[in-house]
Parts: C-alpha cells; structure tokens; sequence
C-alpha cells in the first residue's frame, strides 16, 4: 500500500521523546516544514515538494537574556489558528512560541523553577492549537495553560491555567476533521492514562473525565468527536468524547506507543511505537448508531528503530513521515 | 528531565565496571596467558583481584557520596562522570592508562546503553539495576563489613524506585537515553552474538516474548455503547511475537527474569570495542553535544568537589600500589589506541572554574591534586614497558 521514498537528512538524531516529529504543510509555496527535536535543539527542515531543496534551521531551548542557559526540549509542534501558524517549543524552562517558520521567536512563557532540583521534574509537554485563536499547553504539574493569540504581533496572554489533571501531561489534540458539529473540541492525556475533554471558548469548559488505568497515555487525537488514545501497553483504544464509552480496544504493537496520527480526510489512522513498527489504520464513524470502527491495513517495519515520530504529511494520508531515536533522517513513505 | 536518573546511570555504569575488571584480573591470573606474555602483565593473584573488587566497591558504596548521588538533581555531563570513573577505576592498587581506561569506559557505557534500550518496559531498568546490584553483593560475599554497606543501599533504590509510576519510569528511560545518544561504538561480544550491526546500531528484535503487561500483538475488540463486545478481528503484527514472561521480582531476593544487566564476561568471552568502525558522522553529533556550553558546570564541579572530598582515596605511592590492568590483548595494542582515537571521542581535563566560596576552593585544589597522579609516581615507572617490572621490583 505504501512504499518508501528518498529519506530527509536532519542535522542531528532525534531524541527518544514521544510525538517527536511535526509536519506542516505550506500549499502556497509548495513546502512542507518538518520539526525534530535532539535533546537542547530543534532541527527544522524546510523541504520542497519537487524534492529539489532542503534547508535547514536549528533552534536552541534559550531563555531570553540568559545567554548561556540551555535545557532539554521536550517537544516541538505547529500550531494552526485562523489566521496564522505558530511553532511552539516546549522544554525544562518553558514555552517559546516562534513564527512558523522558525525564523522569529514571538513569545516566551517562563515556567516556575525551583532553585534547587525537586523529585518532581520541571517542564511542559502536550502542545495543541484549539480552534481560532488559542493555544494550549501541558505542564510536568498537571496544570493545562491555555493562551490567547492575537491575530498578528506578540500580544499573546495567558487566559487560563486549568488543574483537572493531578499527573504530568503527556498529550493533547483538539478535533482535526474540522467539524462544528462536535461539542468537545480538545482533549487532554497524563502519566496515568487520564483523558479530559474540552470545549474550548472564553473559559473553558471541562465536558467529561475518562479514567486511565495507571498507564501513560502518550499520545492522543480527537476526531469526529471519538478520542483516540496510545499507551505505554502498546494498546490504541476508541472513546466516545463526550460520553466515554469505549467503542474499541486493539492490541496494537508490542512496545510503547510513542505517535499516533490522523489524516482527517480519509479517516487513516497512523501509529508508531518502540517496537520499530508504524501501523496504518482506516477509522468509519457509523453515525446511525454513533459507533466507530477500526481495521488493519498496513504494517512497516523501520529495521532497529525505536520510532519516536510519525506523521502524515497532507490531510488524505497520502503520504507520512518517520523518525526514530538515533536516527538522523526522516523517512517518507507514499501510496503507491 | 527526570531528576532521579543519576543513582541508576552510576550503579548500573559501576556494575559494568566491576565486570569488566573482574574478568580482566582473572584473565591475568591465568599461567598459561601470563607465560605468553609474561614481560608485559603481572601475574594477578587471586587477593590482588579480591583487594583491586573490594576497594572499588567500597568507594562506590561510600555513604557520603550516595547521600549526595541520590539527591534529586540533573545528570552530570559525560565529562563530569567520566572523571567519576576515572578516580573509581583508580581506587585501589590498579592502575589503568588512558587507552585501558577509554576502552574500559566504552565498553561501559555501550553494554548499559544496550541494556537501557532493549529493556521490554521502562520499569525493568531497575531490574537491570538489581541484576547489577546482586552481582556486586556477590562479588562482596566474603566480606561483611562492604556487604552491609551494599545492602543498606539496595534498600534506598527499593524504597525510592519501586512506588514510581510508568511514566517517572518512562522519563527516567528517555533521559538515559538522551545522555547514551550518538554513541555507535561497536563492541566485539556485542557484534558476535549479534545484538549490535556493524554500524553501531543495536537489533531490535520483532520476535520473542512481549513485555509484561503487554498483549501480543494482533487484536481488534469492538464494543457496543453498553459494553458487551461485538466483534474480535485478527490482523497480521508483522512480527512473531509470544506471551509474556512472569514479572522479576522487585524485591531485594528474587529471581529478576531479565538477562539484562548480569555479567556477560567471561575469561574465554574478552572484551573487545573496534574504534574503527564508530561512524564519522556520530561523533560529529557527539561533539556536537559535548561542546554545547553546560549552564550547570559550575554547581555540577561544586558537587564532585563535595563528592571526591568526600571519598577515601589510597595515595599512589603506597609500598603496594602499582598494578596495572591492561583491556588490550598486549600493551603495543594499547599504544596504538590511544594514538589512533578519534580526538572526538577522547575525554580532555575538566576545566574547574575558581568560585568564590573558600571551602570549595580548598576542596577542589585537593581533588585536583589527587587527579595528578602521574607525578607523584617514581619516575622508573614512567617510562613504557619498563614501569610494570620496575613496580614488581618495587614489592
């Protein structure tokens, strides 16, 4: 169903962090922009769709002002709004907010450290953009920081900080089929497996709380209303959002899960874990009865990698994107 | 990233360690190997080995140091602890020179790397640890006094580490994993049993028992809106995956089940690395790495200063100082490595900034006066090829 295509070379390996590969696509310019992040840097690639050019880009987890300061990234994600496109790099300081294309850094969120280290590790995981103009943000605490974002300029607030959730973030994912039907439009994962889902608005609104079973939950999407959730067992399990009913459990690699993916277009549902395997799935809402399913279509092996990123590269599914830890390429397969 | 990561990364390293030197003092004892080259090794007896094993593991298990070790902090930089084992390795009458000690500290680093990255869940990083943990006690057997001393810190990782949930495992894992990144040097007994490809990667088996926990790949359920299950769909995991295995025990007694972390040594299985073979394009990453500025030298040095200041430390010098252990097969070999590294992987001085605290300062001009070694010693010993036989007369 896919085969292989010519790999991206990055500038460094990429870290064994979960969700550690983003894509965006810039139709205008016929670019896609792929983000890695190796441990205090993130390597950007700007490639071409002709496959002609790449450039490169790396970013440092710096404090502003502080300039010799550098920490560990924990993750690098875009973040679509209406009206502009940010980069959003979270790491053991804070949250830097940089323009898309990584060229300018426009906000910096300072997190809370102690002088000396506590038990409790320090940093911000779980990156999402929710709906027009927000941008939310998880932290080792729990605490789910939500920030309002200007159309243009660097007037960025933080509006909300919300404390539903008693372990670290691992995830967040707001709906990707671009519905406005659906009710709940973010959802939240931690440490334990617990999932909250949002509406998103002025204050947000906690809608329901589907409990985990002390299993990290590491990655999340949400689409066409059901939560789809990877974890630590190597298990993909399907919620209803609102409700919380479990529509399927699928036993779906032997190590954990470190990236799941949806092409909300075709329903394609993508998953990588440390077993070296990413996965091809194909989601059917069934809207009579509410019910979702899920079917196997696909399997590739990526020989001796623990795969740390996947991604789809364009909203059908047509293509995605790999990395794994130690890896110093993405790896690009495409329908044949 | 996870603040409790260091206890594991030295004792699981210090376990490796002590393998590694174990299995070299035995091969020196043996007559027949020592009649091969008897001009260039010293014929180990069996107490040497016991003292060279019991000094280490006591300055491992030194109470100070781990009550500093296990204090919630960020992991040392690689030069950091490479100086950490430089002064454990040097801790009794054994002596290494910097190729010996180079190789001692790769094959170190690769078998724990090794061990990080194939261990089925996060969690069973502590079963490696405890595998490491029983072999250090065993090597201690005899002696109660460092046996104690051992326990009373097996009880501290087991009362620290077992209430941790999955996740603190998980960023314990991806920490270690970030400190071991980029490093493809190719170790032979690794190679042989082909664990590790020629490019330094290490084989990621899609086969054999899932981890604990953990269901065999190849299931779809499909549940109705009250529950009751619909539908079972198989589909094909692409690999050929059994059960899992019971789980190790996390107790201080116990059958581990895991391999990973015990001793993989033996006199017949020698340890070999083939620096040759370490890709050009990691160790440009490597440095790249290494020579990122460092925000926490400056508490880091004032935490080994406190650390070293606080261990016992055997001058050289002693009447009995003066083995020497040798990871090459002869010393012409151990020449040539050292001549042959790649700069990037060479482990340069520490430069210890002056801070204004005096107590520090004080403490930090003694460490780096016990870090001079070399001067101190005779200088019959300094010259090549001589030192071994001028430090045998010397006894």
């Amino acid at each position: 169903m896919y085969h292989k295509e010519k790999s991206i070379q990055i500038k460094n390996s990429a870290s064994a962090l979960y969700n550690n590969l983003c894509v965006l696509r810039i139709a205008p310019r016929r670019l896609t922009y792929f983000t890695v992040v190796h441990a205090n840097v993130v390597n950007m690639v700007s490639a071409s769709w002709d496959g002609l050019n790449y450039s490169h880009r790396q970013l440092q987890s710096k404090e502003p002002n502080v300039a010799t300061s550098t920490s560990l990234i924990m993750q690098a994600a875009f973040c679509v709004l209406t009206s502009r496109d940010l980069l959003v790099v979270t790491s053991q300081k804070g949250i830097q907010m940089y323009e898309s294309d990584g060229s300018i850094m426009v906000y910096w969120h300072a997190l809370e450290t102690p002088e000396t280290p506590t038990e409790q590790a320090v940093f911000a995981r779980g990156i999402s953009g929710v709906w027009e103009n927000y941008i939310c943000v998880g932290v080792s605490s729990g605490a789910m920081l939500v920030f309002d974002i200007p159309s243009k300029g660097s007037n960025i607030t933080l509006s909300e900080v919300l404390h539903e959730h008693s372990e670290s973030i691992t995830d967040m994912a707001s709906e990707c089929s671009g519905s406005q039907e659906c009710i709940a439009n973010l959802v939240t994962a931690d440490d334990v497996g617990n999932l909250c889902v949002w509406k998103s608005g002025e204050e947000f609104q906690l809608l329901n709380k589907i409990p985990g079973f002390d299993m990290s939950c590491s990655s999340v999407k949400l689409w066409k209303g059901t939560v789809v959730a990877g974890y630590g067992t190597g298990q993909i399990r399907l919620y209803e959002a609102v409700t919380g009913i479990l529509h399927a459990e699928v036993n779906a690699h032997a190590r954990w899960i470190y990236s799941l993916d949806i092409a909300p277009f075709s329903g394609l549902l993508l998953s990588a874990a440390e077993d070296s395997l990413v996965r091809v799935w194909h989601l059917t809402m069934t809207p009579e009865t509410n019910s979702v399913e899920i079917a196997h279509l696909h399997n590739e092996c990526v020989t001796d990698t623990q795969i740390c990123g996947a991604k789809f590269c364009d909203g059908d599914g047509y293509a995605f994107a790999v990395t794994g830890y130690d890896l110093s390429e993405i790896i690009r397969y495409v329908q044949s | 990233m996870s603040s409790r990561t260091l206890p594991l990364l030295f004792i699981n390293l210090g376990g490796e360690m002590l393998y590694i030197l174990d299995q070299r003092l035995r091969a020196q004892n043996i007559p027949a190997d020592k009649a091969k080259k008897v001009s260039t090794v010293a014929a180990w007896i069996e107490e040497d080995r016991k003292r060279v094993m019991n000094d280490i593991i006591t300055t491992m298990f030194n109470k100070k140091f781990l009550e500093e070790l296990f204090k919630p902090q960020e992991l040392y930089s690689k030069k950091a602890l490479r100086t950490v084992f430089d002064r454990l390795a040097h801790a009794s009458i054994m002596r290494l020179n910097q190729a010996s000690m180079d190789k001692l500290y790769d094959l170190m680093t690769m078998a724990f790397k090794y061990q990080v990255l194939l261990c089925p869940r996060p969690k069973d990083i502590l079963l490696v640890s405890f595998n490491h943990m029983d072999a250090i006690k065993d090597f201690v057997k005899d002696t109660p006094s460092i046996l104690s001393q051992v326990d009373e810190t097996y009880q501290q990782l087991v009362e620290m580490y077992t209430p941790l949930p999955s996740g603190e495992f998980q960023l314990i894992r991806q920490t270690l994993l970030i400190f071991f990144q980029d490093m493809h040097i190719r170790v032979s007994i690794f190679l042989k049993d082909k664990v590790q490809s020629s490019n330094g990667r290490f084989v990621l088996p899609t086969c054999g028992p899932v981890p604990h926990g953990t269901q065999v790949p190849g299931l779809i359920r499909i549940f109705s809106c009250n529950g009751e299950e619909l539908t079972r769909l198989q589909f094909n995991n692409g690999g050929n995956y059994t059960a899992a295995l019971r789980e190790g025990s996390f107790e201080i007694f116990g059958d581990r089940v895991t391999k990973l972390g015990t001793n993989m040594y033996s006199v017949s299985r020698p340890v070999e690395t083939h620096m040759s073979g370490t890709s050009k394009n990691s160790t440009q990453h490597t440095k790249q790495v290494n020579t990122a500025p460092n925000p926490l030298a400056k508490e880091e040095l004032n935490l080994l200063a406190r650390l070293m200041g606080g261990l016992e430390v055997q001058k050289p010098g002693n009447a009995d100082s003066g083995f020497r252990v040798n990871l090459f097969a002869t010393d012409e070999e151990e020449e040539e490595a050292l001549i042959s590294r790649p700069d990037e992987l060479s482990y340069g001085v520490i430069n210890i900034q002056a801070t204004k605290d005096q107590q520090t300062n004080a403490e930090l001009a003694k460490i780096m006066g016990e870090f001079s070694e070399s001067g101190d010693q005779s200088p019959s010993a300094s010259s090549k090829g001589d030192d071994l036989l001028a430090m045998m007369d010397g006894l």
